[in-house]
C-alpha cells in the first residue's frame, strides 16, 4: 500500500507542478490576503471624538471604501462563528446552560440590531480611548450582532439533533468531547449552519452600511466605508455619488454571492447526512476552478493534515473511565448545580430589581404610553406591508417558481437583491417625496419592507418548485384549475416555505424601521410617526434612558407578535402542510 | 444456566434493573432483576420482541447507559462508563456520512490516540480482512448496505476488541447479503483471525440466532427479563435444511409463546387499560386468519410455517397472533395457532358483519375501547380529546408508546365504526349520537 495514495490526491496523481488554473487561483487568493491586511492597518489610525473624518466622494475612493466595509463584514462573521461555536455546544451539551443561553438569545434576536449599536457605541468609544477602533468595535459588534444569534440558535438545534447512533458509536469508540465536536457535531451540523451564516451575511449588509454613519449625541461619527460614503453623500445632495455607490455596492455583493455565498452552499452538500446519493446540482465555477488547481489542492492536503493534528491533540483527548474519575465527576456536578443556581437566581432578582426601578423612577408613566402607541403605529406599518407584499409576491414567486427554467434565472436574482442593503435606495425615495410633497408618513413606510420583501419572493419560488409534479398532474386530470386548484394545491404546498419567508420579512421589517421612519436629504429631514423614529432620534440626542425604553417597547413587540402569530403559524405549517 | 467454573467471565451482570424517568414522579420499568453471565469463547444470542428492551440490556453491559441499580462487571471490574475492549456494531451502521471508508475505519484508533503511521496500517489491514478492499476512499453513501455494514465490523474490528457486541447487525440488510455476511463473520471467528474472546448480538430473527449462536437468551417484554436460556450445540457450519436445527428453531418458538409458569392461562389475555396492545392492523389479522382457515391448514399452522408462508419475522409476526389472542380470534400454545369458532365466523362473513364481529370483541376484551367508548356515551355531545386517553396511557407506558398504542386503537376503533376521529383536531366523537 503507498501511503501517498492514501495521504494525497487519488485523481490527479504524478504531476506535482501547477496548471494554469493555480495561477489564477493564486492571484485570487493572494491579492485577497494583501487587501484585508491594508484595511486592517487603517482601522487602528488615531480617533478623536468630535473630529471628522474626511469622507471623499470622488469615486475613485470608492473601491478602498468597500473594501473597508467587506472587511467588517468578515470581522464579525468570525466572531459569530467563534461565539456559535461556545455558546451553542455549551447549550446543547448542559441542561444547565441550556437553561440560561437559549432564552437571552431568544430575546436578543428581537432586539433591534441597530440598538445595540446606540447602546453600546459609547462604551466601545471610552473602551479604546483616541483611536477609530473604538467606533470599529461598535461597527463590527452590530453587524455579530445580526449574524450570531440566528447561527447560534441554528447550530444548538442540530447539534442536539445528532442522530442517537452516531452518539452512541462515538461513546462506544470512545471519542473525546473535542473529537466529537469537530468529527461528528461541526460536519453534522455544516449544510445548516453555513446556510445561516450566508443568509445572516445577507442580512448583514444592510447593518454594516448603517453603522458607518453614527450620530451619537448629535456628534456624527463616520467610519471609512460605503455607508458613511451615502451619509456624505446625502449631506451634500450630490445624487451622482449615490449612485456611485450603489453601482458599487453591486459589484461587492455580486463577488460575495460568486466567491463566496455560492461556493460554500455547494461545499456543504458533501456533509448531508442523508445515506443516498442524491443528484448533484450544477457546480459554482469557483468550485471547478479549486478542484482544477493542483497546488492548491495541495494546499488543501496540508490544511487537512492540520485539521488532523488538531482535532486529535493529546492533551484533549478521552481517558479510560476509572472509579475515581467517575465519582469525582459525580460530586463535582453536585456542586456545580448548587452554584448554578444560585448566580442564576441572583440574576434574575437583580434583573428585576433594575427593571422596576428603571420603569417607576426614571421615565413617567406618559412617555411609556406614548412610546407603546408609537409602537403600534410602527407594527401596523409591518403589517400592512406584510400583507401587500404577500399579494404582489406569492402570485409571482408561484408563477415563477412552477416553471423551472424561469426559477434557476430568478431565484439567484431574488437572493441578490436580500443581499443588496436596501438603505442605499432611501435617498432616491426621499428625494421624490420632497419634490411632489408627499404624506410623510404613509410614502415612507414601503422603505421598511424594500430590502426584506425578496425573503418572501425566494422562499415561495422555492416552495412552489417542489410541489410535486404528479400532485400538480393529478390536478391538471381532475380539472381543478382557477381559484380552487390554489385554495386545494398551490397555497397548501408553498405554506411552509411562505411562512419562512414572511418570519425572516417581518424581522427584517422592524430593523429597518429604525432607519427607514427617518431620512434625510442634504439638510431636508423627514420624520414619519413611529418606534422606529423614536429610537433613531434618541440616539441622536444621546438620551439614554429613552433609548432604552424604545428599544424594550420594541423587542417587546416583536416578541409578544412572535409567540402570538408567528410561532403558532409556523408549527401549523411544519406540522400539516409539510410536503415529504 | 449460570456457569459453575471459578474462571472470571467476560461480563457478568448482578441484579441489573432499568428504569425510565418520565414525567412527574412516574417511572417505566424496562428491566427487571437480570443476572447474566458471557464466558470466554461463547456467542451469545439475546432473542426477544422488539421493545423488550434487549437492546437496552446491551447498552447497558457495554456501559453506554447505567443501569438504575445493579452491577456490571467487565473482566471482574465494575463499569462505570463506555467500556474499553469493547466494540459495537450498530443495526443503522451508524457511519459518518462525511468521511471515507477509511476514515470512518480511522475513527475509533484517532480516539486511542494511535498515531498516524500505525492507524492508516491497521486501518487498510482490517479493511482488508473484511473484504472491503479498493473501498477505502468510497464514502459511505456510495455503497450498498451489505458494504456499510462491513465498514461497521471493519471500525469494530480495528480496535482489537476483547468482545464484539451486535445490536441487529444483519436486520436492515436483504436476505441474501446478510447471509453473506454471517458467513463471512462465522469464517473470522472460527479461524480466529481476530483477537475477539466472545460474541453478543441481539436479534429478534430465531433462525439467526439459532444459526450463530452458542446459546439464546429469550427475553420477556414489560419489564423485560431474561425467560428462558437455551444451548445450541450443532456444530458449525448449521444448515437450515438440516431436521435438526429445524427442531431447535421450533424449541425456540414454542418457549417464546409459552406462557411462564405463574398463574393460569385463562388469565394471560384478560388485559387492563394500560396494556401494551401490539402494533397489527384489521387487514394483517384478516389475511394471518385467512391464511389459517385456508383449506390446507384446517384452522391450525405450526408458527415457524406462518412466518415462512406470511414472510414475517417475529416482530411482525408476534403482534398478530397476540392480538389475535386478545380478541379470542385464535389461540396460540406450543409454537402452534389455531383458529376459534370466532375468528372463523370472522373471516367467513362480508364486510359488515365482520365489522360487527370486530367490534363486539373489542368491547369484550379491550378494556381501552371500552373506556373510550363509555366517554364519549357520557359526554354530552358525545365528544373527547385524544389527549384526555393520551395522558391515561402515559400513566403506564413512554410517551412513544402511548402515542403509538392509542394511534392503533384509533385505527381498529375507526374499522369497527365505534367512534370517529378528526386528525387536525385531535377529537374522537361518536359518528351517530344518540
Amino acid at each position: 500500500m503507498n501511503s501517498l495514495r492514501n495521504t494525497f490526491m487519488t485523481v490527479y496523481r504524478g504531476r506535482l507542478y501547477p496548471n494554469h488554473w493555480d495561477l489564477l487561483a493564486l492571484f485570487l487568493v493572494f491579492s485577497l490576503i494583501g487587501l484585508f491586511a491594508e484595511s486592517a492597518r487603517q482601522m487602528s489610525v488615531p480617533y478623536h471624538v468630535g473630529q471628522a473624518t474626511p469622507i471623499f466622494l470622488d469615486p475613485s475612493y470608492l473601491p478602498g471604501y468597500a473594501l473597508r466595509t467587506v472587511s467588517r463584514m468578515l470581522i464579525a462573521l468570525f466572531f459569530s462563528l467563534l461565539f456559535t461555536f461556545v455558546f451553542a455546544t455549551w447549550a446543547a451539551k448542559s441542561k444547565r446552560a441550556e437553561r440560561l443561553i437559549i432564552p437571552i438569545i431568544d430575546i436578543l434576536q428581537s432586539v433591534p440590531i441597530l440598538g445595540f449599536l446606540s447602546i453600546t457605541v459609547v462604551g466601545f468609544i471610552t473602551l479604546f480611548p483616541g483611536s477609530l477602533l473604538g467606533p470599529e468595535c461598535a461597527a463590527i459588534f452590530v453587524i455579530f450582532t445580526s449574524q450570531a444569534w440566528n447561527m447560534a440558535l441554528g447550530f444548538y438545534q442540530t447539534v442536539r439533533s445528532v442522530p442517537s447512533d452516531l452518539v452512541e458509536a462515538a461513546d462506544m469508540f470512545h471519542l473525546s468531547a473535542w473529537q466529537r465536536f469537530w468529527r461528528i457535531e461541526v460536519p453534522f451540523s455544516m449544510p445548516g449552519l453555513l446556510w445561516n451564516m450566508m443568509i445572516s451575511m445577507s442580512a448583514g449588509w444592510f447593518f454594516v452600511v448603517a453603522s458607518e454613519a453614527i450620530s451619537v449625541s448629535n456628534q456624527e461619527i463616520l467610519l471609512p466605508g460605503i455607508g458613511s460614503y451615502i451619509a456624505t453623500a446625502i449631506a451634500s445632495e450630490n445624487i451622482h455619488a449615490i449612485l456611485y455607490a450603489i453601482l458599487t455596492m453591486f459589484i461587492v455583493i455580486l463577488i460575495y454571492d460568486q466567491l463566496f455565498f455560492r461556493p460554500l452552499v455547494s461545499w456543504a452538500h458533501k456533509f448531508r447526512a442523508e445515506q443516498v446519493e442524491s443528484e448533484r446540482d450544477h457546480r459554482p465555477w469557483v468550485i471547478h476552478l479549486l478542484h482544477r488547481t493542483r497546488l492548491l489542492r495541495l494546499v488543501g492536503n496540508y490544511l487537512n493534515a492540520l485539521l488532523n493534528a488538531f482535532v486529535n491533540i493529546k492533551f484533549l483527548r478521552s481517558k479510560p473511565i476509572t472509579y475515581q474519575t467517575y465519582a469525582r465527576s459525580q460530586w463535582m456536578e453536585r456542586w456545580a448545580m448548587v452554584i448554578w443556581n444560585l448566580i442564576f437566581g441572583a440574576i434574575i432578582v437583580g434583573m428585576v430589581g433594575f427593571l422596576v426601578y428603571f420603569i417607576f423612577f426614571y421615565l413617567p408613566w406618559s412617555e411609556e404610553k406614548k412610546v407603546l402607541l408609537l409602537g403600534l403605529i410602527t407594527a401596523l406599518r409591518v403589517f400592512v406591508l406584510i400583507i401587500v407584499c404577500t399579494l404582489i409576491w406569492v402570485p409571482i414567486g408561484v408563477w415563477v417558481g412552477l416553471r423551472p427554467g424561469v426559477a434557476a434565472i430568478v431565484q439567484p436574482i431574488a437572493q441578490f437583491f436580500a443581499a443588496f442593503p436596501a438603505n442605499l435606495f432611501y435617498p432616491l425615495a426621499v428625494i421624490g417625496i420632497i419634490r411632489y410633497h408627499l404624506n410623510v408618513d404613509i410614502f415612507l413606510t414601503p422603505l421598511i419592507i424594500l430590502g426584506s420583501q425578496w425573503y418572501i419572493l425566494f422562499n415561495v419560488i422555492a416552495g412552489a418548485s417542489v410541489i410535486p409534479k404528479d400532485l400538480l398532474q393529478a390536478a391538471d386530470n381532475l380539472n381543478v384549475h382557477g381559484w380552487l386548484r390554489w385554495r386545494r394545491l398551490i397555497l397548501p404546498g408553498i405554506f411552509p416555505y411562505y411562512i419562512t419567508g414572511a418570519i425572516t420579512a417581518v424581522g427584517g421589517a422592524w430593523n429597518a424601521s429604525i432607519l427607514a421612519e427617518v431620512v434625510s436629504w442634504g439638510g431636508k429631514k423627514l420624520v414619519a410617526h413611529g418606534l422606529g423614529a423614536y429610537i433613531y432620534e434618541s440616539t441622536t440626542a444621546g438620551d439614554f434612558f429613552h433609548i432604552a425604553l424604545g428599544i424594550g417597547m420594541m423587542s417587546l413587540l416583536v416578541l409578544v407578535f412572535n409567540h402570538l402569530i408567528w410561532r403558532p403559524l409556523y408549527v401549523l405549517a411544519e406540522s400539516r402542510y409539510q410536503l415529504d | 444456566m449460570p456457569d459453575p467454573t471459578n474462571t472470571t467471565p467476560l461480563i457478568e451482570v448482578i441484579n441489573v434493573n432499568k428504569s425510565f424517568h418520565k414525567g412527574g414522579r412516574q417511572e417505566l420499568q424496562v428491566l427487571q432483576d437480570l443476572n447474566f453471565r458471557m464466558n470466554e469463547g461463547e456467542i451469545v444470542a439475546i432473542l426477544g420482541k422488539s421493545g423488550s428492551g434487549k437492546s437496552t440490556l446491551m447498552r447497558i453491559m457495554a456501559g453506554l447507559v447505567t443501569p438504575t441499580s445493579g452491577i456490571v462487571n467487565y473482566r471482574g471490574n465494575p463499569v462505570y462508563g463506555p467500556v474499553r475492549g469493547i466494540a459495537m456494531v450498530f443495526q443503522s451502521f451508524a457511519l459518518l456520512p462525511w468521511l471515507t471508508v477509511l476514515q470512518n475505519v480511522e475513527l475509533g484508533l484517532e480516539a486511542l490516540g494511535i498515531d498516524k503511521e500505525e492507524r492508516r496500517d491497521r486501518a487498510l489491514k482490517a479493511i482488508d480482512t473484511i473484504g472491503l478492499d479498493g473501498f477505502e476512499s468510497a464514502l459511505p453513501k456510495e455503497l450498498s448496505g451489505g458494504m456499510r455494514q462491513r465498514v461497521g465490523f471493519a471500525r469494530a474490528l480495528v480496535v482489537n476488541p476483547d468482545i464484539l457486541f451486535m445490536d441487529e447487525p444483519f436486520s436492515a440488510l436483504d436476505v441474501l447479503t446478510a447471509d453473506n455476511l454471517k458467513s463471512d463473520l462465522m469464517d473470522l471467528w472460527q479461524n480466529k483471525k481476530t483477537g475477539i474472546r466472545g460474541i453478543l448480538f441481539v436479534t429478534h430473527n430465531i433462525e439467526e440466532a439459532a444459526l450463530l449462536a452458542d446459546r439464546i437468551i429469550i427475553f420477556n417484554s414489560n419489564p423485560g427479563s431474561i425467560r428462558a436460556e437455551l444451548k445450541m450445540t450443532l456444530p458449525h457450519p448449521r444448515s437450515d435444511l438440516d431436521p435438526r436445527f429445524r427442531n431447535q428453531v421450533d424449541r425456540v418458538y414454542t418457549l417464546m409463546t409459552t406462557v411462564p409458569a405463574t398463574g393460569a392461562a385463562e388469565d394471560l389475555h384478560r388485559i387492563d387499560i394500560g396494556y401494551r396492545l401490539p402494533e397489527a392492523s384489521v387487514a394483517e389479522i384478516t389475511g394471518l386468519l385467512e391464511t389459517l382457515n385456508a383449506p390446507e391448514n384446517n384452522g391450525k399452522m405450526d408458527l415457524p410455517d406462518v412466518a415462512d408462508t406470511l414472510m414475517l419475522d417475529i416482530d411482525e409476526l408476534f403482534p398478530l397472533t397476540e392480538l389475535l389472542e386478545i380478541l379470542h380470534f385464535a389461540a396460540v400454545s406450543k409454537g402452534d395457532i389455531t383458529i376459534t369458532e370466532t375468528g372463523k365466523a370472522f373471516v367467513e362473513s362480508d364486510i359488515l358483519e365482520r365489522k360487527k364481529i370486530f367490534s363486539a370483541q373489542l368491547k369484550k376484551y379491550v378494556p381501552l375501547i371500552r373506556y373510550i367508548c363509555d366517554q364519549l356515551h357520557h359526554h354530552p355531545r358525545h365528544r373527547a380529546l385524544e389527549e384526555n386517553f393520551l395522558s391515561l396511557l402515559e400513566d403506564y407506558l413512554t410517551e412513544k408508546e402511548a402515542d403509538r398504542v392509542l394511534q392503533t386503537v384509533i385505527e381498529w376503533g375507526r374499522y369497527a365504526e365505534l367512534f370517529a376521529y378528526d386528525y387536525n383536531a385531535g377529537l374522537l366523537s361518536l359518528e351517530n349520537p344518540n
